[in-house]
């Protein structure tokens, strides 16, 4: 592979890579802070992707970004009412919205399961227009992502300094301590899946416009490529403060591209992503799990050796 | 002022398990009184104090916190006037946050999209100064590396930052070793006697529940069965509290952990 190959690779790792960390920077707030594994997020993804795409063919990208947060928005607001108000187990909550979206997704996208937006202005194609002639024409795609990314960790950054914030992070870590300091652990779960479910749907967008098409499966699968990306981050940039981690989250969707392209060029089928995922938050999950029963294992081995022959 | 009238709470109601934890109980605190409350396992001390910061809903009766009728009040509504304190150390403060990022949250100040301020940060500082734990020069880190002495100590400003109109302490230094606990105690009474706190204080030490406080009352079967306080209450011994124990409750005091600091 020549040196040019390589870059290209790297680059369309970054792009993807960037628009994907979007869906993790929202995990990164669900997940991690507010102790909430989404499962809506799949279906929240294709929402974002579809009414993003509906909007932007109707002849507004901008508008369309808007229109995506707030369809997401929505759906983490529904989500969160399901698990707060009506006593449903958080997990099924998502479940249960990630149903109710496939068919929403496919009234949204006009009963078809297929958009195209090859001849539709989208945020990117602005992009290359505004961009063409400057030595970053050829980088447009990128730009628009980081610039996307950027904007979301320093909103992250600032926000979860806030009082709100705080109580956002708290929630996840001691629900106790967010009641007996006046404030509604309902509230802050609402809250905080309503932000995040807009970060979900603006990367379904962007995913959207950057590929020009949409399908009904943009979406499946999400929440776990987006939990291992997620994972691989707290592995490099776990600790420390909230700019570092949420930079880490980044970090991991970038590398689970970089993995998932390099891979590809190895002919590995296209069709292993989704497992490949799969693997991955099984081994981020349960490898720590697994090695902290190591001693008990190793002094099982050693009781069961040493029986009949005295110990010394 | 607290006025509690003929509160009752069944847990279970209607099975093979039913019990009465609250038996029509009534209770007055005054402004700045600071009550010992002591029973047997299971006298319904831990529920009185569920009932009064509302982690449920009795079933009859008032609770009245100055004008303000708490009755039906949800938990996190009412935290803003009561303060409590578990013996869980854990359980009052947030380990995954800073210890400033916990007593930010506590104090409450600023709307929700405020940050903490370096008015807050040098308020947050003097305040842990006095504790003599050193945790001042901690403020960025984790509150989980804390031992659980310094977290209750924590958990104690936290719960007094804004002085609330009520203080419940539940046995909140029974899980600390007994230098932490001595130490705890010691910031509790110099917080309350500062700040003038209306306070309830649930222990299993006799000694501490007539040393401590104005007023000791005795519980048992989710009733109040002695109230002493003033002049009679300072002649107490431990002796005397275990007779009227048993000439109230008409059996032998059983808390295993009480019996065990009366040596």
């Amino acid at each position: 592979m020549n040196v040019s190959a390589v870059l290209s690779l790297g680059q369309t790792a970054l792009e993807l890579g960037l628009i994907s960390s979007l869906t993790v920077l929202a995990l990164f707030l669900s997940y991690s802070m507010l102790n909430v594994c989404d499962l809506s997020t799949d279906g929240c993804f294709t929402l974002g992707a579809a009414v993003g795409a509906v909007v932007a063919i109707a002849g507004h990208p901008y508008l369309a970004i808007l229109a995506a947060m707030l369809a997401g928005m929505l759906s983490g607001c529904i989500t969160a009412l399901l698990q707060t108000k009506m006593g449903i187990d958080s997990l099924l909550a998502g479940i249960i919205v990630n149903t109710g979206l496939y068919s929403i997704n496919i009234a949204v996208m006009g009963n078809s399961s297929l958009l195209n937006m090859n001849k539709t202005e989208t945020v990117f194609t602005r992009a290359k227009e505004l961009l063409a002639g400057t030595a970053l024409a050829e980088q447009y795609r990128m730009l628009v992502a980081l610039l996307a990314v950027a904007l979301v960790v320093v909103f992250l950054s600032l926000f979860l300094r806030t009082r709100l914030g705080l109580a956002i992070r708290a929630t996840g870590n001691n629900p106790d301590m967010v009641r007996s300091s006046s404030i509604n652990p309902a509230f802050t779960t609402i809250v905080g899946l309503c932000i995040s479910n807009a970060f979900t749907g603006l990367s379904g967008c962007l995913l959207a416009q950057s590929q020009k098409s949409v399908n009904i499966d943009i979406g499946t699968g999400m929440v776990t490529i987006a939990l291992a990306s997620l994972l691989i981050g707290n592995a490099f940039l776990g600790r420390g403060k909230i700019p570092v981690r949420a930079v880490g989250a980044v970090l991991g969707a970038f590398l689970f591209r970089l993995v998932y392209t390099i891979a590809l060029r190895f002919h590995m089928p296209a069709f292993m992503l989704k497992l490949v995922s799969s693997v991955i938050v099984i081994i981020a999950i349960a490898g720590p799990y697994l090695k902290s029963r190591m001693p008990l294992l190793k002094r099982r081995l050693r009781h069961e050796r040493g029986r009949g022959e005295p110990e010394c | 002022m607290l006025t509690i009238s003929h509160i009752s709470k069944t847990f279970n109601p209607g099975t093979v398990n039913a019990k009465k934890a609250l038996d029509d109980l009534s209770l007055t605190v005054r402004d700045g009184e600071f009550v010992t409350i002591i029973g047997a396992n299971g006298a319904g001390k831990s529920t009185l104090f569920n009932a009064i910061s509302g982690s449920f809903i009795t079933d009859s009766g008032s609770i009245l916190l100055d004008d303000l009728d708490v009755t039906l009040l949800p938990e996190y509504k009412r935290a803003r006037q009561i303060g409590r304190l578990f013996q869980d150390p854990l359980r009052g403060s947030a380990p995954g946050m800073s210890i400033e990022e916990n007593l930010a949250l506590a104090a409450g100040r600023g709307g929700w999209l405020g940050h903490i301020s370096r008015a807050d940060r040098e308020d947050f500082r003097d305040r842990l100064r006095p504790l003599g734990m050193g945790l001042e020069d901690r403020m960025q880190q984790p509150v989980g590396l804390l031992s659980g002495g310094q977290r209750q100590a924590l958990t104690l400003m936290m719960a007094t930052v804004n002085p609330p109109k009520l203080l419940l302490l539940d046995e909140h230094t029974a899980a600390l070793d007994p230098a932490s606990a001595e130490k705890v105690l010691a910031i509790t009474r110099r917080i309350v006697e500062e700040e003038g706190l209306t306070c309830l204080m649930v222990t299993h030490n006799m000694q501490s529940a007539l040393d401590l406080g104005s007023r000791t009352i005795m519980m048992d079967r989710g009733r109040i069965i002695f109230d002493v306080a003033g002049e009679q209450r300072a002649g107490l011994t431990i002796t005397d509290l275990l007779e009227q124990f048993k000439r109230a409750a008409g059996k032998a005091l059983d808390n295993d952990r009480m019996l065990l600091g009366v040596e």
